[in-house]
């Protein structure tokens, strides 16, 4: 047990020991893996501040419930004890027509327009608060709204928000399909380097094979060489998005102040960033294990 | 402690490099293995640590019988062998003492008893003073001792090796040979093959020996087994 741990504390030494005897060669290869991983990272981090953001700007979600003109009082009054029973209502207000008029006559532009007018153009209405921004919910309620006596249209006020959910949805899913592209990069840089320490090592490999180390000893390095290479990698694409946000924040905060908003994009949160970690730490041990695998076959003896 | 029953080596192509060989090496036997050049001697030794593998009879060292040993169990087996090869394999990317260091490096044992016994092990063979050096940096005599320290520092109670004098001049042979001499004496069972006749004369005048003959991949009649 105590051999065993020692053969892993010394793998892991040697590891090391040559990540820092080739400390260009080392960087270049963290550099390919950080960038290669920064890009799907990049945009991940983009698109939860679009989210964040858009959430930010559109508040809970209203609906207009518009009567027909020919709606009687009572009907017109039936309606909102029966919109307030809903589950997803949280608060029902009354705008009657001739308040709605009151409104627009307010705006100099209308005016004269509604002097011209002999009669109220406008319908009776109710604004609906909601308590949940569920897109799929809200459209059914909509719908259901549509079927009561005398009610004219429903509209829903926030149909952009939800194009906007869709657009990250599926930003989400080009996101996912270039980490995955992105991922064979990270894996084919840690196979070809094994490869090639695979190649540089034969002499010791063949020696240490003849003198009695087993299998595991002699792949041992090289698990640890590709884990670490991944990591070192995910760490970069951690630093090289960091710096993305924090030179396009200088943008962002122009155009906020613009708006009176304290908006600015936010790093990635520190579970996300252990995931891209753990990610690249897994790819680079997976493109060790193919390699070594591949080649070690080769070696004699057996 | 070693035991060749009817073995028969042929090589991928078809070459018979080994016919019918029986023979034995009792525990703490010094043997030496001769035969010209192409004879088989290095076939021979090479079925006992598995670096090659019978076709056909049995290879019994320390009362296991490789012929049939898992994949699994042959480093184990090999660490019970000092091998002295033909070619050295020295590394040459670094030093004497990391040379001898690196069959402890690969069974996991504590850099400190490890460093311990490369030492002695380079004592032994009288390379303590050049553990620094680089082995490219040795006489050919002090590489082939190099050689026999990376065998012997894991205490091996069997040590084979392939032609250890070849290309010496008698002095460094005779230096080769008293050390092998030296371990007979403290029990470890030897099997050397050479065609190096002083340094069988050399080894039989100190301890006993026995040597065996190989002949175009056939134990000479008549050799005692
Ligand atoms: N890997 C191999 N593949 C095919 N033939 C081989 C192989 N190794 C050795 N042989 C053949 O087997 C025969 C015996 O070779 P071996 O190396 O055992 O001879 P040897 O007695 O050690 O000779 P030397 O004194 O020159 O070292 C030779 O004819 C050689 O050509
Ligand atoms: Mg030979």
């Amino acid at each position: 047990m105590k051999a065993w741990l020692r053969l892993h504390g010394m793998a892991f030494g040697a590891t090391l020991g040559r990540l820092a005897h080739t400390p260009f060669a080392t960087l270049l290869n963290v550099l390919v893996i950080g960038i290669a991983l920064a890009l799907p990272a990049g945009a991940y981090a983009l698109l939860m501040n679009l989210q964040q953001a858009a959430r930010g700007v559109s508040g809970d979600p209203e609906l207009s419930v518009f009567m027909a003109l020919d709606a009687k009082k009572d009907e017109v009054a039936a309606i909102g004890p029966r919109l307030k029973a809903e589950a997803l209502v949280a608060r029902v207000e009354f705008k009657p027509r001739e308040a709605a008029l009151e409104d627009l006559k307010k705006n100099p532009a209308m005016g004269d327009v509604l002097v011209a007018l002999n009669q109220n153009p406008l319908p009776d209405a109710y604004v609906v608060r909601l308590k949940s921004n569920d897109g799929d919910a809200l459209e059914k309620l909509a719908a259901g709204i549509r079927g009561w006596p005398k009610v004219e249209s429903v509209q829903i006020d926030s149909a952009w928000v939800r194009r906007v959910a869709a657009a990250i949805d599926l930003g989400r899913m080009a996101v996912l399909v270039l980490a995955g592209l992105l991922s064979f990069a990270l894996l084919a840089v840690t196979f070809n380097t094994i490869r090639l320490q695979i190649l540089t090592q034969r002499e010791e490999i063949e020696v240490s094979k003849l003198l009695g180390a087993t299998d595991s000893t002699i792949r041992r390095p090289f698990y640890y060489y590709g884990a670490l290479l991944g990591l070192l990698g995910g760490g970069a694409a951690g630093l090289i998005v960091y710096a993305a946000l924090q030179f396009m924040n200088r943008g962002v905060a122009e155009f906020s102040r613009l708006y009176a908003s304290d908006f600015r994009l936010e790093f990635l949160p520190a579970g996300d960033l252990g995931a891209i970690l753990a990610f690249a730490a897994i790819l680079g041990w997976m493109g060790a294990w193919l390699s070594v695998t591949r080649h070690l076959r080769e070696f004699e003896p057996r | 402690m070693i035991e060749f029953s009817a073995v028969h080596k042929r090589y991928p192509g078809g070459y018979e490099a080994l016919k019918n060989v029986s023979f034995s090496v009792a525990e703490g036997e010094l043997v030496f293995l001769l035969g010209h050049s192409g004879a088989g001697k290095s076939t021979l030794l090479k079925l006992i640590p598995l670096i090659e593998r019978v076709n056909s009879g049995s290879v019994i060292v320390g009362g296991q019988n490789v012929s049939k040993m898992r994949p699994q169990a042959i480093p184990f087996l090999r660490r019970n062998v000092g091998q002295i090869f033909q070619d050295q394999k020295l590394l040459y990317d670094r030093s004497v003492f990391d040379n001898v260091m690196l069959p402890l490096n690969v069974t996991g044992v504590h850099p400190r008893d490890g460093a311990r016994r490369a030492r002695a092990a380079l004592d032994k063979v009288g390379l303590l003073p050049r553990e620094k050096s680089n082995p490219i940096a040795l006489s050919g005599g002090e590489q082939q001792r190099l050689a026999i320290a990376r065998a012997i520092v894991n205490r091996p109670s069997i040590l084979i090796a392939d032609e250890p004098t070849a290309n010496l001049d008698a002095g460094y042979a005779a230096e080769i040979i008293d050390l092998f001499a030296a371990f007979s004496q403290v029990g470890v069972t030897a099997l050397i093959a050479t065609h190096d006749a002083n340094a069988v004369a050399r080894a039989a005048a100190k301890v006993k020996t026995r040597t065996i003959e190989l002949r175009a991949g056939e134990l000479v009649a008549g050799a005692p087994a």
